[in-house]
């Protein structure tokens, strides 16, 4: 099934509806859609076999992925805050593409000898040539999407037609939305989450307002004047959100659901959230690139449940991502590759028809049976709610000893005076690497280093006390929220070196 | 065997569905009593059968006993069923 065969039937639906609001521009399912098949026409006219998109998004996600479909090339949205340098070097890697840009980003790709449209004169174009209406092959590429590459080169995650089909008719019902509904989408266009949020909404039959520069007190605003019933954050975003709303004591009575992910949301920020807002149903959505998007989800009930319950095991699922969407199969293993029960950590392999497993220049890196390794490592309680504890590639080896730096993190962001925290493994002559926590404390107190490392040693083992604390304004994050562990490692060496 | 993916339309009302899931139960689809066929073929445009006009539901999923299952990409006045039966 093709993505493009997802917008045929909104419009079947109801063509009249308003879909997507970005700016200015409000267009209907059925002008998205007649706009979608003048935007093929434009890309098949120039004879491209591949389009990319520098820009922030708005309107031109979903306008540049269906009119892609119908032009039967795959789709890339590139990261419009790299580098030039970085952009013209994963252009570089797709075959023949006709780059669509933001006339503000034009000048990161001026040394191109690729044909180059100004975003605002595709939409002029797409408007005025006539339609070219395409039909995809639904094994084919839909969307080629990079990496972060926080922690090595971007990799190249290409996404087909029916994995992200399986993926929306999996976990979403059609036309479901209340007629009222309204999603505030503030996630990058280059973003897996922006993908998913412009397929699904689309989808259910919910309108889509568009955010595309995050600003916590234009969000807060738009919640108002757009009467948002539904929007989805990373964590940052999460954290500057809740900062406004205690500070300005503003209410959001439209908003009925805030579904957060893209990364580790600190469980001191999740409670204050749940606190603030009241009546709001959280829900944390895990994924990857590699799966199409989410594969399992805290439903706001396991959110509410879980807090102020008396059950340990209930109580700990705030910090779960809860239970694997259907269609989708989750598997523990160890070192060795076995299969290991709940309560065992280990890498969580994934199995399902959303799951792409694919890389241009690599093929499936899928097992025999069907398997992804998500390199993430994981934990499954007894309920089957999944635990994420960080990146196999973070995993800090002290003395032979491994340390998910997430066990730390866990414990310290509990502590009163830390507002951030991330622990990373820096190189050590004695030890192999030693631990270090990158502390960012609260506004207006600087905390003592030695009762920080009591405070973990009082939970764990010493093993796991941190070698050295060190306080940082801010920790470096890529624009999702996901901090760039390997940087601040990097930045450190010399701190230890004179120790 | 139907593929999945397979896209299928009514002969006799706007119905258009899409093979999720296959199963040989599916070589027998019908939709307002009448067999379906391929998006694009002929089509006999007769009436649909009174006995099979209870519409299909845009977007909703059908699933067989036998696990077969169809998603509705376009709504119509037919009901789906596989042989003669519901």
């Amino acid at each position: 099934m093709s993505i493009s065969l997802l917008l045929e039937m909104a419009v079947s639906s109801d063509p009249d509806r308003l879909a997507v609001v970005s700016g200015d521009l409000r267009l209907t399912s059925g002008q998205l859609s007649e706009l979608a098949d003048g935007g093929a026409s434009v890309i098949a006219a120039s004879g491209a076999e591949h389009v990319v998109y520098v820009g922030t998004g708005g309107v031109y996600l979903p306008l540049l992925m269906f009119s892609s479909a119908r032009a039967g090339v795959a789709f890339t949205p590139l990261n419009y805050r790299l580098s030039a340098e970085g952009v013209m070097s994963l252009i570089g890697r797709l075959p023949n593409p006709l780059l669509i840009v933001d006339s503000r980003y034009r000048d990161m790709v001026a040394g191109t000898a690729r044909q180059v449209i100004d975003a605002q004169e595709f939409l002029a174009a797409a408007r005025t040539v006539e339609p070219a209406v395409g039909f995809p092959d639904p094994e084919g590429v839909a969307v080629v999407l990079f990496t972060s590459g926080t922690t090595a080169r971007p990799k190249a995650v290409e996404l087909s037609h029916n994995n992200l089909t399986s993926y929306i008719t999996g976990t979403v019902e059609f036309d479901s939305a209340e007629a009222g509904d309204v999603a505030l989408i503030c996630v990058p266009p280059y973003h897996i989450a922006g993908v998913g949020a412009a397929l699904s909404n689309l989808y259910a039959g919910r309108k889509m307002v568009y955010l595309p520069s995050f600003d916590a007190h234009e969000w807060v605003r738009l919640i108002g004047e757009e009467g948002i019933t539904t929007a989805t954050v990373v964590p940052t975003m999460l954290d500057r959100i809740v900062t406004v709303l205690e500070r300005d004591k503003v209410e959001l009575p439209t908003l009925r659901n805030l579904a957060y992910g893209g990364s580790k949301v600190g469980l001191p920020l999740v409670r204050k959230a749940l606190e603030l807002l009241p009546d709001v149903g959280f829900v944390n959505a895990y994924g990857l690139t590699e799966t199409s998007s989410t594969i399992a989800v805290l439903t706001p009930d396991d959110h509410r449940n879980a807090l102020g319950v008396a059950d340990a095991a209930v109580a700990k699922r705030l910090g779960s991502v809860g239970r694997p969407v259907p269609g989708i199969e989750v598997q523990i293993r160890d070192d060795d590759g076995n299969v290991v029960g709940p309560g065992e950590a280990g890498e969580l392999y994934v199995r399902g028809e959303q799951v792409s497993g694919r890389y241009t220049g690599v093929g499936s890196v899928l097992d025999a049976q069907g398997w992804f390794a998500t390199k993430d490592i994981a934990t499954l309680d007894a309920e089957g709610y999944l635990f994420i504890t960080g990146r196999s590639d973070d995993t800090i080896i002290r003395g032979g000893e491994n340390i998910a730096p997430a066990e730390l993190e866990d414990v310290l962001i509990e502590h009163p005076d830390v507002h951030e925290v991330a622990v990373v493994g820096v190189e050590d002559p004695q030890w192999g690497q030693s631990i270090v926590a990158v502390v960012v404390p609260v506004a207006g107190i600087t905390p003592d280093r030695e009762e920080l490392r009591e405070h973990v040693r009082k939970s764990l083992r010493g093993s796991r006390t941190p070698d050295q604390v060190v306080f940082r304004d801010q920790l470096p994050t890529n624009g999702t929220g996901k901090i760039l562990r390997r940087e601040l490692a990097e930045g450190l060496r010399p701190a230890t070196a004179e120790r | 065997m139907i593929k999945n993916g397979t896209r299928l339309t009514s002969q006799v009302c706007d119905t258009q569905v899409i093979v999720v899931k296959t199963a040989d139960s599916l070589d027998d689809l019908r939709c307002g009593g009448a067999p379906r066929v391929a998006i694009g073929a002929d089509r006999s445009g007769a009436d649909v059968d009174p006995a099979f006009a209870g519409d299909s539901v845009m977007g909703k999923r059908y699933v067989d006993e036998g696990g077969a299952e169809v998603l509705v990409t376009k709504a119509g006045a037919g009901t789906l069923s596989v042989g003669a039966r519901h």
